[in-house]
């Protein structure tokens, strides 16, 4: 990282802790916003927030690993979670899990090489009465089929 | 996006004036409050099913200046969804509920948990907060009231289904790693940063705001003895009409499957992932915290549905969402993927299939949190109700 996109960082990372406290309960959100921003949380950053907290770097870091939606490492601009759960495997999930995979070139729980997408399964999102489902980054996909699923990735690709 | 609200029923699909809960409690005694939802036989809607009336005298009666009043929407039960449909339709019902909450224990914060599945209904909630804020439900001197003090922010979870657990959800708010606590001490005596805190349902709130302005004993009179009032279901898999629908407690999963449209039903997970699965000899029972107690995920399977996998698929889910941090759960529950897998195979014994639901037993006893006192459930009704099409299908290895 160049120094000043790290003292960029630091910047930031100290308007967030002025913003949202520099109590221990705000870590989660400060991470989040962090990650909104980068779509991971680099590893200077958890160093910065761990400073400006006042806890261990390792606290940070364990933290960011416990969480599915927090990353530790680069992802893709989207994050595609396909739901894998039960009623979406019943209806389809495997054969959305396969389109996807073959158009974009990748395995599930990899990243496009050109940093578009990383795709994931996700556990149940809560649309079971209209699965399958997908997420891609805050939106939610519902009544998928291969061909629907392509076509969203297409628009947003 | 358009939900399907099924079937609508007397209390939390009915209609409901905002502020209207918050109106008539600011007439009420706290105690004359608390005692009308003992009156109602009200129990927690998340799962667990506690009488809520008894979880807030114990935060009323507490003596600490700082007490919080938390809405647990992690909703991550496999096959559960009625949440969101109440916080994107009635989210009014909602936070009422919680302010009314605050009215009575005597708190002045209140926190959604809202799990990061669903951001996108963030903006809605939050839009709906300021606008109660400027109607004074929210805020200083609520309606006038002088020294009602409530307000609520939201907390965005990050994908942690244990989170959901009522003492993990204080430790992920609290900025730590999502690992339930040891209790005693209670959430209700020492909660979030140590304060009387009292962790309640999305659908918990909503029925509190229509209690206290029809009575408890309005409600006490819907339902059954033993359960009282209605319940919402999220109805999923294999009918023509899923979706959620708002029932009295006590209808048999029957009559459940032919108001959905089911046909050629096999077997009704209820419960979620950690539910129980239930064959057609047990579709005559209720739906009642006397009998096949739930939350409220319905899960539908018809006879072209192979129950091995179906509960191999609940078993990874228990294992990718277990904390890790007690042995019984963490050990546990991936032992019983494995034999999943030998099943799968065929490559099992009739002995080492009972060790395991040993094991299940032991992990219901044995560990820490809900998690993994509940992951056995799917593994041993799967393999006691559908024994005939799992066990017989290959012999088992050596036929012992
Ligand atoms: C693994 C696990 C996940 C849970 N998830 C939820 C949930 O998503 N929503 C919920 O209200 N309760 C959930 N619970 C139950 C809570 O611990 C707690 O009992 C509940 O929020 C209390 O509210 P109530 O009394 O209104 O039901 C979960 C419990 C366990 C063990
Ligand atoms: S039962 Fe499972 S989820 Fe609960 S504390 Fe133990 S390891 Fe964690
Ligand atoms: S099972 Fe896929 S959304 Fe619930």
């Amino acid at each position: 990282m160049l120094l000043m996109e790290k003292n960029n960082l630091t910047e930031e990372i100290e308007a967030l802790v002025k913003f949202y406290g520099s109590n221990r309960s705000a870590l989660l959100t400060i991470l989040h916003e962090v990650q909104k921003k980068y779509r991971y949380v680099p590893d200077f950053a958890q160093q910065e927030i761990a400073r400006l907290l006042d806890i261990h770097p390792v606290e940070v870091y364990s933290v960011i690993s416990f969480y599915a939606f927090l990353n530790s490492t680069p992802k893709g601009k989207n994050i595609v979670r396909l739901c894998q759960t039960i009623t979406c495997e019943m209806h389809g999930k495997k054969e959305i899990a396969t389109a996807v995979e073959r158009e974009l070139g990748i395995k599930i729980g990899e990243t496009t090489k050109d940093n578009k997408f990383t795709v994931e399964y996700a556990n149940c999102l809560g649309m079971c009465d209209e699965g399958p489902a997908m997420a891609i980054n805050d939106r939610v996909f519902t009544h998928l089929t291969p061909e629907k699923a392509i076509n969203i990735l297409n628009e947003i690709r | 996006m358009k939900n399907k609200i099924k079937r609508s029923g007397p209390v939390l699909f009915s209609g409901y004036n905002r502020g209207e809960a918050i109106r008539k409690v600011i007439t009420m005694s706290r105690e004359d409050i608390l005692f009308n939802i003992k009156e109602s036989r009200l129990k927690g809607r998340g799962g667990a099913g506690f009488p809520t009336s008894t979880k807030w005298m114990l935060v009323a009666a507490a003596s600490s200046e700082e007490k919080y009043v938390i809405c647990n929407a992690d909703e991550g039960e496999p096959g559960t969804f009625k949440d969101r449909v109440l916080l994107v339709e009635y989210p009014e019902m909602v936070l009422d509920g919680m302010v009314v909450g605050g009215y009575t224990m005597g708190a002045k914060k209140g926190i959604i948990y809202l799990r990061g599945e669903y951001e996108y209904i963030l903006k809605s909630l939050q839009d709906y907060i300021v606008q109660m804020r400027k109607d004074n439900l929210l805020g200083k001197n609520i309606l006038g009231n002088e020294g009602f003090d409530f307000d609520i922010e939201i907390f965005l979870g990050s994908g942690a289904y244990v989170c959901g657990e009522e003492t993990a959800l204080i430790e992920s708010l609290e900025g730590n790693r999502g690992e339930a606590r040891n209790r005693p001490p209670f959430p209700v005596s020492t909660g979030y940063l140590g304060n009387p805190t009292s962790v309640n349902n999305v659908e918990t709130f909503a029925a509190v705001s229509h209690i206290v302005i029809k009575g408890g004993e309005w409600y006490r009179k819907m339902g059954t003895d033993k359960s009282s009032g209605s319940k919402l279901f999220s109805i999923s898999g294999d009918c023509e009409r899923p979706g959620v629908y708002e029932l009295p407690w006590g209808i048999t999963i029957n009559d459940v499957l032919i108001m959905v449209g089911a046909k050629n039903t096999k077997a009704v997970q209820v419960g979620g992932a950690s539910g129980v699965c239930l064959s057609k000899d047990h579709f005559n029972r209720s739906l009642a915290y006397e009998d096949v107690s739930t939350g409220g995920s319905i899960i539908i399977f018809n006879e072209s549905r192979n129950m091995l996998s179906v509960l191999k698929n609940f078993m990874e889910f228990f294992v990718e969402e277990s904390c890790g941090q007690c042995t019984p759960c963490r050990i546990g529950n991936v032992k019983l993927l494995e034999g999943v897998e030998m099943l799968e195979k065929g490559e099992f014994t009739f002995s080492y299939i009972n060790r395991l639901k040993d094991l299940g037993r032991t992990m219901q006893l044995a560990s820490k949190c809900g998690l993994g006192q509940s992951s056995p459930n799917s593994f041993i009704s799967i393999l006691d109700n559908f024994k005939g099409e799992i066990l017989n299908r290959t012999g088992g290895k050596n036929g012992n």
